[in-house]
This record gives C-alpha cells, sequence and structure tokens, in this order.
C-alpha cells in the first residue's frame, strides 16, 4: 500500500466537500420539488386537557387548501414498534392534550403559504385541566425511571458503604447542580418529504437513523419494511435531535395518504423547539470526600431529573454514570429519579447523561481540589484507576495520564496562580480552569458491501448516515486503503434503507460499527481478486504464496509481474466484484470496559464590573483511540468544544410557568455560540488505539468532546472570580450576584 | 422576533440585510394588494432570467428553494437570526429570508450555485473544502456566501474582525475556527482594494 492509496490517520479532504461549498449536496426537503403539497402543524396552546373542537371551517375554504387532517378524520395507526427510535405521541389519535406546542391538526395546500395562512384560522377549543409545568417543588412526585437507563444500566448503584465513610473522612464537599432545558437546534430544520405508490411508502427525510426510521413506519402503517424506502443522503445536524422518529415523519406520510399527493413538512424553527426533544433539565446533588492526601473515599450522586408526562414517552437522562466508573474510590453511590412534567419528551443530546453528569462530577471535583488546597490536576492524577469498579473489568484502553500531561503542558497550566482572582490582563480576571472528559466506546453490529468495478473504481454501499462527522469520508479511506487505490476512486452509497443495514448514528458509534464492515467487505473483495491472479493463466502466478500479492493502483502485483483488474474481471466475464458483509462486535470486547477519555482546559477573562465571561483559549487532548482522518476528527472534537461552550455560558430554554410553554423558541433568543464567541481551539489527539473494540483500533468522538467542557469553564470562572456557579447557564447576573 | 430587545445577532442580521434592500416608494405601502395575489415576475439569478408566476408575500428564499431547483440556498430559521439564506444581491449580502422576491427585480441575485466557474471553484470554497470550514455542511453555503462579501467589504484586518463580521452566521456543529482560518487564507491572497 502506498502514501496515495492508505491514507488512514491523514487529513485529507471531506470527500463530499466540493458537494457542500458548492450548494450541491441533498438534504430531505430538497428532493421531489415537482409535485409536491405542503403540511403545515397545528400546535396546542395549554399544557394539559382535552380538545373539544377544531374548527377547521375557515381554513378548508381557502385558497390552495387540500384538507384539515385532526384526530376526528386521521387514520388509525398500527400499534407503535417496540423499538427505542419510535415516538408514538402525539399521532392524532385522540384527543389528549399532555403539552403546550403538541400536534393537534396538519393543514394540507398547493403551496406553503396558503397552508400556514390557513393553519393560522384554525380555532381550537379545549377543556384544560392543570398542568405540571416545572419541576420545582415537586419532589414528592419523584419515581424511578421505568426501564434501566439508555436500556442497560442499572437506575441506582451502591458499592462500599458511602455513608461510614464520609461520615468518617476528614475532607468533604456537598453541593447542588443545576442544568437547564437545552435545545439541539441543528441547521436545517426536521423535514419530510413522504410519497405513496399503492401500499409502498417512500419518504425523504432528516434522520440519524434511517434503519429505525424505516421499522417505525412499518409499524405504524401495518407494512412490511421493505415496502417502506427512506433516502437521508446528508444531514443538516442531528446532535440526538433526528435519533428518533418523531412525529412529524410520521404525521407526514399519514398526511400524503390522506391527501393522496406528495407531501411535504418542514417544521419551523419554533415547531423545532417542541417537535423533537431536548436537553431534560436536572438537579443533581453530590458528596465527595478525600483523605488529607486526596485519595477519594466516598462520592455519591443522586440525579433528579425531568421528563414528560408517561403518555407521552418516557426518557430518562442517565447523569450518574460517569461518577460510577471515572476515578479509584471504594464507596461510591449513584441514583436517578424522574420528575413527570407537561413539556414534550426529552431526548439525548450531544453527550447525553455525561455532559449533564460532568459539570456536576468535574466541578465537584475542583471544589474538593479546593478544599484540598491541592492541584486540580493533581487530584485527578491521585485517583486514576485502570479497571472500571462500577463493570468489574479492565478499560480496553486508558491513557487518561497522557490526558492530562499533555494537554496542560500545551496549556501552560504550570503557569497558573491556585488563588482566585490571582491573575489578571489589564482589568480582566483571568482563570483557569479543566476537567476530565469521558464517553463510552459503543459499537453495533453492520453491514456494509464493497463492489471492484472493471474499470478500478470502487463503490462502498452501507446504510448508515453522515451527520457531518466525516462518514463518507472515512468509509472511502478504509476501502482504498484496503483496495490500493485513492480515494477519490471510491464512491459511497449511504442514507439510503435498501442499502446494507447499519445502526443509528448516534451514541459516537458510527466510525467503530461501520468501517469494521467496510474494511471485512474490502478484504473479501481483495481475496477474491487474488483467488482470481492465482488460477490465472501463465505458470508464474499458479504456484505463488498469497502473501507475496497486494492490490496497487488498478492491478494484482506479484514478485514479477502484475495482472490488471480490469483483465481479470474481463477474462472471468464479470463487469464488478462485490462481497457483502455483517460485521459483529466480538465476545472478547464485552470482558473489557471501553471508554474515551480526555483532559479540557480552558481559559476565560471576566469583566469584574459586568461579569461578561469570554473564553479565551482551549487546549483539549482526548483519547478517540485511532483517528481515521484528522481533519474531520479534529473538526468534530472543535465542534463538541463548541457545544459545551454554548452549554456553559448561553444555553438555555426557558418554560413561561403558566403555560407551560417554551418562551424562547427562536434562535435569536436561545442563544448558541457565534463566532465571535469561539477562541482559538487547540485539539491534541493521544492516540494510543484501542485494539479490543474494533481491528481499525477506532474509539469514538461525537460526545466526548462536549463532555467537560461546562465544567472546565466553571471550574475557570471560579479562579477567575472565586464565584462558584452551580447553575447552568454561567450567565453574568449570576456572576455579579 | 424580538424587536424591542435586539441581540447582537439580530442588529448584525438586519444591518446586513437593510443596507441593499431596493428602495420602495413610501406610497407603495398603502397600495399594497392581498398577500396571495398573484405577480409575474422576472428574476436574474446567476446571470440567467428566470420567470415565474408568484404570490407577491413570495420571500426570495421560498422562491430559490420552492420555485427553481436553487435549493443550495438553505432555510435555517426563516426570521433572519441564522444566516443560512444568505445571498449576494447586487454583490452586498442579504438573507433571502427577510427579502420578498417580487423586490428583487431589476436587481442581480447571486446564490451559492452561481458562485463556482463551471467546475472550478471559487477561492473562497476551495478554502472552506482545505480547511474543512463545515462539517453537516447546511450552514456552508450562507457562511460562504458571508465570507466572499466580508472579503469585499474589507472586514478582514484581524481574525477577530471576522469572527465579529461573520457573527450573523450560526454554524451549529461549530466550525468557527475552520470557517476563520479559510477566510484569512482567502483575504491574505486577495489583492487590497485601492
Amino acid at each position: 500500500m502506498s502514501e496515495q492509496t492508505n491514507t488512514i490517520g491523514h487529513a485529507i479532504d471531506r470527500v463530499d466537500g466540493r458537494l457542500k461549498v458548492m450548494g450541491h449536496a441533498k438534504y430531505a426537503a430538497e428532493f421531489a420539488n415537482t409535485d409536491v403539497v405542503h403540511a403545515v402543524l397545528v400546535q396546542s396552546t395549554i399544557a394539559a386537557g382535552t380538545i373539544l373542537a377544531i374548527d377547521a371551517l375557515v381554513a378548508r375554504s381557502m385558497p390552495g387548501v387540500i384538507d384539515v387532517i385532526t384526530a376526528e378524520n386521521a387514520e388509525k395507526l398500527h400499534k407503535a414498534p417496540e423499538i427505542q427510535q419510535a415516538i408514538s405521541f402525539p399521532l392524532l389519535q385522540s384527543n389528549e392534550v399532555l403539552f403546550n406546542g403538541q400536534h393537534i391538526a396538519i393543514v394540507v395546500a398547493d403551496s406553503l403559504q396558503q397552508a400556514q395562512e390557513a393553519a393560522a384560522t384554525v380555532v381550537v377549543r379545549y377543556r384544560p385541566q392543570d398542568a405540571v409545568t416545572s419541576m420545582e417543588g415537586r419532589d414528592g412526585d419523584q419515581r424511578k425511571p421505568s426501564k434501566k437507563l439508555n436500556g442497560k444500566f442499572e437506575i441506582d448503584s451502591a458499592t462500599g458503604d458511602f455513608s461510614s465513610a464520609f461520615e468518617a473522612a476528614p475532607v468533604k464537599i456537598s453541593a447542588t447542580y443545576k442544568t437547564p432545558v437545552e435545545h439541539h437546534n441543528p441547521m436545517e430544520p426536521h423535514a419530510t418529504i413522504a410519497a405513496w405508490s399503492g401500499d409502498k411508502l417512500k419518504v425523504w427525510t432528516a434522520t440519524q437513523g434511517i434503519s429505525g426510521t424505516q421499522q417505525t413506519l412499518a409499524g405504524f402503517f401495518g407494512l412490511a419494511e421493505n415496502d417502506v424506502t427512506v433516502i437521508c443522503p446528508f444531514v443538516g445536524g442531528g446532535f440526538g435531535s433526528k435519533g428518533n422518529t418523531w412525529t412529524p415523519v410520521t404525521l407526514a406520510a399519514m398526511a400524503a395518504r390522506h391527501v393522496k399527493r406528495r407531501v411535504k413538512l418542514e417544521i419551523t424553527r419554533e415547531q423545532m423547539f417542541f417537535s423533537n426533544g431536548y436537553r431534560p433539565q436536572t438537579r443533581q446533588a453530590l458528596k465527595l470526600a478525600a483523605d488529607r492526601d486526596g485519595k477519594l473515599l466516598a462520592l455519591r450522586h443522586d440525579g433528579v431529573i425531568a421528563t414528560a408526562m408517561p403518555g407521552a414517552g418516557e426518557f430518562a437522562e442517565p447523569v450518574a454514570l460517569i461518577s460510577r466508573m471515572l476515578y479509584a474510590c471504594p464507596n461510591i453511590s449513584t441514583s436517578h429519579r424522574l420528575i413527570d412534567i407537561n413539556q414534550s419528551l426529552p431526548t439525548y443530546m450531544r453527550g447525553p447523561g455525561e455532559a449533564s453528569g460532568s459539570f456536576a462530577l468535574e466541578s465537584g471535583m475542583d471544589e474538593l481540589a479546593v478544599a484540598l488546597d491541592m492541584d486540580p490536576v493533581a487530584l485527578r492524577m491521585r485517583n486514576l484507576i485502570d479497571s472500571d469498579a462500577s463493570e468489574g473489568k479492565p478499560f480496553a484502553s486508558k491513557p487518561l495520564a497522557e490526558c492530562y500531561t499533555k494537554a496542560a503542558e500545551a496549556f501552560g497550566w504550570s503557569r497558573r496562580t491556585p488563588a482566585p482572582r490571582s491573575m489578571k490582563n489589564g482589568r480582566m480576571l483571568v482563570g483557569m480552569g479543566m476537567a476530565t472528559t469521558s464517553y463510552p466506546t459503543n459499537r453495533m453490529k453492520a453491514s456494509a458491501e464493497v463492489a471492484m468495478l472493471q474499470d478500478g473504481t470502487v463503490i462502498v454501499r452501507c446504510g448508515t448516515q453522515d451527520l457531518g462527522t466525516g462518514t463518507y469520508t472515512t468509509m472511502a479511506q478504509v476501502a482504498a486503503a484496503e483496495l490500493g487505490v485513492s480515494p477519490d476512486r471510491v464512491r459511497v452509497e449511504l442514507g439510503d434503507s435498501r442499502l446494507p443495514k447499519a445502526p443509528v448514528s448516534g451514541g459516537s458509534m458510527t466510525t467503530a460499527s461501520v468501517l469494521p464492515a467496510v474494511q471485512e467487505a474490502a478484504t473479501a473483495v481483495r481475496e477474491a481478486l487474488f483467488d482470481m491472479a492465482l488460477k490465472a493463466k501463465g505458470d508464474q502466478w499458479h504456484n505463488l504464496d498469497r502473501t507475496a500479492l497486494t492490490l496497487d493502483n488498478g492491478a494484482v502485483v506479484g514478485p514479477n509481474s502484475q495482472l490488471g483488474i480490469t483483465d481479470l474481471l474481463a477474462q472471468a466475464s464479470l463487469p464488478s466484484l462485490s462481497r457483502k458483509v455483517e460485521a459483529t462486535p466480538s465476545d472478547e470486547a464485552d470482558t473489557f470496559s471501553r471508554h474515551a477519555f480526555g483532559a479540557q482546559f480552558a481559559e476565560v477573562h471576566v469583566d469584574p464590573d459586568f461579569g461578561t465571561v469570554r473564553v479565551k483559549r482551549w487546549v483539549g487532548a482526548f483519547d478517540v483511540g485511532r483517528v481515521i482522518n484528522a481533519k474531520t476528527a479534529r473538526s468534530q472534537l472543535i465542534g463538541g468544544i463548541v457545544f459545551g461552550i454554548g452549554m456553559a455560558l448561553m444555553e438555555e430554554t426557558r418554560t413561561d410557568r403558566a403555560s407551560g410553554r417554551f418562551a424562547n423558541a427562536n434562535i435569536a433568543d436561545y442563544l448558541i455560540p457565534v463566532s465571535a464567541d469561539i477562541p482559538d481551539i487547540n485539539t491534541i489527539f493521544v492516540e494510543t488505539g484501542d485494539p479490543i473494540t474494533t481491528r481499525l483500533g477506532v474509539k469514538g468522538i461525537g460526545e466526548l468532546p462536549t463532555v467537560g467542557a461546562a465544567a472546565a469553564i466553571a471550574n475557570a470562572v471560579y479562579h477567575a472570580t472565586g464565584k462558584r456557579i452551580r447553575d447552568l447557564p454561567i450567565r453574568l447576573d449570576k456572576v455579579m450576584a | 422576533m424580538t424587536d424591542l430587545n435586539p441581540t447582537r445577532r439580530t442588529v448584525l442580521c438586519a444591518v446586513a440585510g437593510m443596507s441593499v434592500l431596493p428602495d420602495v416608494p413610501q406610497n407603495a405601502l398603502a397600495q399594497t394588494p392581498p398577500s396571495h395575489t398573484a405577480l409575474s415576475v422576472t428574476l436574474r439569478i446567476n446571470g440567467a432570467d428566470i420567470a415565474r408566476p408568484i404570490e407577491v408575500r413570495t420571500t426570495l428564499l421560498e422562491f430559490l428553494r420552492e420555485q427553481t431547483a436553487l435549493t443550495g440556498t438553505k432555510k435555517g430559521c426563516d426570521q433572519g437570526s441564522c444566516g443560512a439564506c444568505t445571498v449576494h444581491i447586487d454583490g452586498h449580502r442579504v438573507v433571502s429570508c427577510l427579502t420578498l422576491a417580487a423586490r428583487c427585480q431589476g436587481h442581480e441575485v447571486t446564490t451559492i450555485e452561481g458562485l463556482a466557474q463551471g467546475d472550478v471553484l471559487h477561492p473562497m470554497q476551495a478554502a472552506f473544502v482545505a480547511h474543512d470550514g463545515m462539517q453537516c455542511g447546511y450552514c456552508t453555503p450562507g457562511q460562504v456566501m458571508s465570507a466572499v462579501a466580508l472579503v469585499k467589504e474589507g472586514h478582514t484586518g484581524t481574525d477577530d474582525e471576522i469572527r465579529e463580521w461573520m457573527s450573523g452566521n450560526l454554524c451549529r456543529c461549530g466550525a468557527y475556527p475552520n470557517i476563520v482560518a479559510a477566510i484569512r487564507d482567502v483575504a491574505d491572497h486577495t489583492p487590497a482594494r485601492g
């Protein structure tokens, strides 16, 4: 393999970059634009109660309006399939209202403008009921989640004896941390185009999981999976909000069948706050105790999390999982409790569980370091552990100490003077803070097909998704490396449910799941080509050892001569040679605890008069396993840190307590970082590889850089000001209070 | 929109949008027909004249995405807050979601599809690819259009100036540092304006 063909680890350009900068990458709403009619959703204006009547008389009479669909005339759906991605409420199956902003009618018209205008005239009469619009003051209603966390982790945990150990410990802290509702706000709003052809359904939709969407729609409409086709070649950002099959997807398909037309349903930015989940509000009580040398003796982390009313589903943000495994501590106790409120269903959001949970744990570790008068990095080094005590398994790889060391050095941590308010830049207070990050390494089974064409083109086919993470590019790189071609000779097909099945793109698992399948299929193609070469005419090939063969630049290369693939395939009358492989995680992998790790270092400047916080520098060192593409991997790390900066300083969806409605449901009042908020970000790969999870050695990236970011900033703000903010986001009024 | 309490972002968008809107005679407002009135317009887009019957309330963004096949211009918020729909009108950057299509007659509209010369990328497009100034790609056309205008406006003196003048274009994937690097690269290779 040459430099040109084996680009694994190199910073090659994103293969879909050209399409994206030219405006030619097509997203869900941009397909099938002829002969399409437009659907607009009507939402409830109360948070709890019953719909008595929906008066759509005016709407139905307006120009261009085809129909208005409500629970009165909507088709009855089959039961939701038993998969995590199926969202079954609200789908116009009843008159019950469980949250403000619930979809209660669909207006379909020839043009979008006509549908919007008609939707505004729909009048709804309700019988309202008292609604629970906040978790505050509802502690009496706390309940246990009904299922294990993330489907596999115990809701509560206890090792050792926390209470006695905490009681007896010489140094301890106890604090409560709060995180608000946050919304993903990908730049592409959810959109679906649905087209029926008899009893076959085709949807173009913005999704992180085409397979889950296919299964969900097949379930609701009582179809065979193969009768549903889901297309999504590009996703305009997801961050968790496109992981489930949210109700607008199903509603678009219902509308298309109802009006017997191809229907486009693009939800508005405001509707993005009510229709596809959010990071739920949490309150986390943390207790930490250590001996005078900083050795942890006791840790307790109790999370209380807001969720929807049971009829709308359940999601339990697993905030305390990270406290079970990150540090050596003999006495650990954790718990998760839910409070049901009348709001739409929350869901996974970048770094689910760990992002919120690490704000508590890593702020707490900083508070403990202060109590011990100890350096925060040294405290974490003191409590390193090389096995996962919660699972009783060794870590597959854990170069966390190296992450701390490398990041601290690049950041210049040694220049930090520990006392709060001790560092200044002009009139600005300077703060330096750090935090640990970790996220599980996930992998699921995935299939891929690789084909070598006569002309030397390689085609890789896999029903995965590319959210902007670089999946097109890394798939091309892996196939190219195995088959001795340059990546620009590889054409990648993904985002189509007719392709070999792959899992949802969530939990940072796409690379670890999909690339092994691509690699194995490409290897199978290569071996088949070697088989053909060894049987080829000419004595010199017959007695060769296959280990002496390589594939390079469109030819099988032996010790003395080479055979062109074009000729090999032509002689066999094959237009192409393809192999399909299903790659599954090994049983051995289950005997290890598998996580990615990292260290986050932030410098902030705080204005002493106004309390404004600006992030001025960032260094992060990350163990993401083997890096396939240094350019797209670095982009993802930077992006995750930017996401974390937003979480720390800006992001907060506020609820109007009277109506239960999200009050700042637009992207001007829901603040996310803009370019001027983001400094230079230095990312360092600590590349040890993880040979256990995959042969390639990859772990995962997406979630990791968001975890720990908010705590690093909170800790830096404490260092700058002496003020400990335990309630996100860190707004100037809290700094000045 | 909270016009009474503008954020830095809405101000930037509004400034970028207002500076180039075609003038409308004062008495035109009094004569505004109902919003669904049909109108036949001819818009000059990427050097070609495109004639369509539209409703007068149709925005330039809807005209591009629904009435023509020019879907490279993206709808992110439809409220002028995100910049994903940025196009050029007579060379100036404008958010097309707050611009009525009918008001663009007689002006040159350039969209992302009109930037490259055939297969040859505009230097800004090439720099975005080289510096990976994108991830999901949805905000990218708007970022590129804003970036091209920004270099022309002369707001590339420092990286902080680039950051400030690109802050009307949101990127949720967080590609900002790479976008700044791409713009810096192009600005450094663009002759200063005489």
